[in-house]
C-alpha cells in the first residue's frame, strides 16, 4: 500500500534533517557517520508509521519497544528524538561532552533508549526477554530489534534466533540494516553473508526483503509483516552505507568520520543537492 | 524444605518471579510443572538467557537462572557484565556444580575463578552458602535486595548451624570463640565447610585455639570479621574451592592492605592450576583439602611463622597459645 504524498513528504522531510543532526555530530570527536546515515530512513519511517512510541508514551507499559542492537548508530536515533520532540535538540551538542549522557554508543538514561548497547550481538536476546514478559502479561505490543548486517558474524544472535523461533515469540521484529559494510570492510568480501533470508527461514523465521530507503516499499512490508504472524520476523532492509551524501556513500574508509568544521558545511550543502565535497580529513580506522 | 521447593514458595506469592535455566535442571526438576508459564528453559544457551533475563527484569520481573557455573560466568561472563552489570537489574545467577563439585568433569567444566570474575563487576553481589539451609536463609534476602547476585550453589546437607541471621555483608561464627583471642581464625565459604569444621575440632584436640567463619556473601565482604581475624588470632587461614588469585584469600589480602594490617595468613586452596578431576573424595586427598590434611598445614604454618609484635603481649597475657 502506498504512503499518501503528504505522508512522504513529512518522512522525507524528516529524514533530511535527521541526517544533518548526524553529520553535525560528525566533527570535534566524530562518529559512526556511515553506519548511521543507512539507517535514518528505516528509523524515522518505523517511529513515525509503526511504532506507538512518543514522549508520552515512553514509558507506558503497553509501549512498542525498539532496540538498537547495532549501537553505534545511535546519532540516527538521537537526531530523530530531537526532530519528534523526545529530547531537547539542543542537547546533541553535548555529544562527546562529559556533562551529559550522548556519546557513541546508546545510553538509556536519554529518554526513548530502551537499553544500552554497544557490543554487538546482545539486544536479540534482550529483546526476547521484553517480549517473553509481555506475552506472558497477555500485551499486544511488539519488539523491534535493529541490527547490523555485520553483527551477523555474532554467534550470539544465532542462538538467539533458534531460542526465539522455539519459543515462537510472534510479537518480535528483527529490522537488519543490510548496508553490505561492516567496519572496514564490504561483508560479502570478508565474511559473506547472503542469502539471510534463507538462514533466518531456516532457523524457523518469517522472513521479508525490502529496499530500506523507500518509504512506500517499506510501508508495504511492515503492514505485510505485522499481520498475523505466528513465528519471529525478519526484516531484511538493504540500505546504503552514508546514504544521502555521494562523497562518503559506500566507502569502507567513511565508517568512523571526525570532520572539520568545514567539511561538516560542506556535506550539509551535499546533502541539499551540492556538489560532492573534497574531503581531506583523515580517515580513521577505530576497529 | 528444598531449593526448588523454595523458589516454587516464593514464586506463588511474588507474581514477578521467574525461573530460567539453560538446559540444566538437576535442582529444579520439578518447577516446569508448578511455575508454568514462569519457567524457561532456552536451551543450551547461556548468553541468550542472561540477555533474555536482563530483557524480562527491564519489564519488572525478578528472574533466577540457572546454569553449570563454569558455562554460566565465563561463556555468558561479558552478557553479565553488560547487559546485568551496567544495569543493575535484579537477575540472580545460580552455578551449579561450582567448584571442586564438579569432582570428574575435567577442567572445562571446574569454575575455580567463580568468584574472582563475578565480583570483578560492579553492582553484581557473590553469595557462596556453605550448604543447603545457609541458602535456604539468603535467598529471600538476595531477592530483596534488588541488586544481580551470583550464586555458588550448594545443596550440601549443613554440618553446623546457622543461628546468625542472616544479613548482606555480615559472616557468621560457625565454631570456637566468638570473640576474644585464639591461636588461629580460619575463613571459608561455600563446600569447604564441613571439612573445615572437622579440621577445627581436630585442632582443638591439639590444644589449639580455632574459630570458624563462614562468610556467606563474598561480596559485599565483611571486613570487620577479617580485620578482626588479623587482629585477635596469629594465624588466619583462608579455605576455598578457588584458585589462589581473585578468591578469598585475594579479599582477606585487600581487605589488611586497605587497613594497613600484617597479618600471617595461610592460603588453603587450589593455587594456580586446575585441580585433578576424579570422585569428589579424591579430589581432596589429591589437593589436601581434607580435614586431616588441613589440619597438618595449620599445624605446619604455625610451628614457621614467627609471632608478629602485635600479638606477643596478648599471648602474654592470655596464654591460650600451645606452640
Amino acid at each position: 500500500m502506498d504512503l499518501k504524498p503528504l505522508d512522504r513528504q513529512i518522512l522525507s522531510a524528516r529524514s533530511l534533517r535527521v541526517r544533518e543532526h548526524i553529520l553535525n555530530m560528525s566533527t570535534d570527536g566524530g562518529c559512526f557517520t556511515g553506519a548511521s546515515l543507512s539507517c535514518t530512513d528505516l528509523l524515522v519511517f518505523l517511529y513515525e508509521h509503526v511504532l506507538n512510541i512518543r514522549p508520552d508514551t515512553v514509558m507506558d507499559v503497553n509501549r512498542d519497544y525498539l532496540l538498537l542492537s547495532k549501537g553505534h548508530d545511535v546519532p540516527a536515533l538521537y537526531g530523530l528524538f530531537a526532530e519528534i520532540g523526545m529530547i531537547d535538540p539542543q542537547r546533541l551538542r553535548n555529544h562527546l561532552s562529559s556533562t551529559d549522557s550522548i556519546y557513541w554508543h546508546p545510553n538509556r538514561s536519554v529518554p526513548g533508549v530502551e537499553f544500552h548497547s554497544g557490543s554487538l550481538g546482545h539486544l536479540l536476546a534482550v529483546g526476547i526477554g521484553i517480549a517473553l514478559d509481555i506475552k506472558l502479561r497477555g500485551g499486544t505490543n511488539r519488539v523491534f530489534v535493529i541490527l547490523g548486517d555485520g553483527e551477523l558474524n555474532e554467534g550470539s544472535v544465532w542462538e538467539a534466533c533458534l531460542t526465539a523461533a522455539a519459543k515462537k515469540i510472534d510479537n518480535l521484529i528483527v529490522v537488519i540494516d543490510r548496508n553490505h559494510f561492516q567496519a572496514n570492510a564490504r561483508t560479502e568480501e570478508l565474511i559473506p553473508l547472503d542469502p539471510i533470508d534463507a538462514k533466518f527461514k531456516a532457523f524457523g523465521w518469517n522472513a521479508f526483503n525490502v529496499d530500506g530507503h523507500d518509504m512506500d516499499a517499506l510501508n508495504e512490508v511492515f503492514s505485510t509483516a505485522l499481520t498475523g504472524a505466528t513465528t519471529p520476523t525478519v526484516v531484511i532492509a538493504s540500505t546504503i552505507r552514508g546514504s544521502g551524501v555521494p562523497s562518503i556513500q559506500e566507502r569502507a574508509d567513511r565508517w568512523f568520520c571526525n570532520f572539520t568544521h568545514e567539511e561538516v558545511a560542506s556535506l550539509i550543502e551535499e546533502l541539499h543537492g551540492a556538489e560532492q565535497t573534497t574531503l581531506t580529513s583523515e580517515t580513521l580506522v577505530v576497529r | 524444605m528444598t531449593y526448588e521447593e523454595q523458589l516454587a514458595e516464593i514464586a506463588m506469592r511474588d507474581e514477578r518471579l521467574i525461573v530460567m535455566t539453560a538446559e540444566n535442571r538437576a535442582a529444579i526438576r520439578n518447577l516446569p510443572t508448578i511455575l508454568g508459564d514462569r519457567f524457561i528453559d532456552v536451551g543450551i544457551a547461556e548468553q541468550t538467557m542472561i540477555g533474555a533475563a536482563a530483557g524480562l527484569a527491564l519489564r519488572g520481573r525478578v528472574v533466577i537462572v540457572h546454569a553449570l557455573a563454569a558455562f554460566l560466568t565465563m561463556r555468558a561472563f561479558e552478557f553479565i557484565r553488560t547487559d546485568v552489570g551496567i544495569a543493575d537489574l535484579p537477575v540472580i545467577m545460580v552455578g551449579g556444580v561450582p567448584g571442586i563439585l564438579s569432582d570428574g568433569n575435567g577442567p572445562t567444566h571446574q569454575a575455580i575463578e567463580d568468584v574472582s570474575i563475578m565480583r570483578g563487576i560492579p553492582n553484581v553481589q557473590v553469595f557462596c552458602p556453605a550448604d543447603a539451609t545457609d541458602l535456604e536463609l539468603g535467598l529471600p534476602h538476595i531477592i530483596a535486595s534488588g541488586h544481580p547476585c551470583y550464586i555458588r550453589f550448594t545443596n550440601d546437607v549443613a554440618t553446623v548451624a546457622h543461628n546468625t541471621e542472616f544479613r548482606i555483608g555480615i559472616s557468621e561464627v560457625v565454631h570456637g570463640p566468638a570473640q576474644g583471642l585464639r591461636d588461629v581464625t580460619i575463613l571459608t565459604y561455600g563446600t569447604m565447610m564441613r571439612h573445615v569444621i572437622e579440621a577445627a575440632s581436630m585442632l582443638e584436640t591439639e590444644g589449639i585455639c580455632v574459630q570458624v567463619s563462614n562468610m556467606r556473601t563474598l561480596k559485599p565482604i565483611d571486613v570487620q570479621r577479617i580485620v578482626d581475624a588479623a587482629q585477635s588470632s596469629d594465624l588466619v587461614v583462608t579455605i576455598e574451592d578457588h584458585f589462589r588469585t581473585g578468591g578469598l584469600y585475594s579479599i582477606v589480602a585487600e581487605t589488611l592492605l586497605d587497613h594497613a594490617i600484617t597479618a600471617h595468613v595461610l592460603p588453603i586452596g587450589l593455587g594456580d592450576r586446575w585441580f585433578r578431576p576424579a570422585r569428589l573424595s579424591e579430589v581432596l586427598i589429591h589437593h589436601e583439602l581434607t580435614s586431616l590434611a588441613i589440619t597438618k598445614r595449620i599445624l605446619v604454618a604455625l610451628d614457621e611463622y614467627p609471632l608478629l609484635p602485635q600479638h606477643e603481649l596478648s599471648i602474654a597475657t592470655h596464654g591460650s597459645t600451645q606452640h
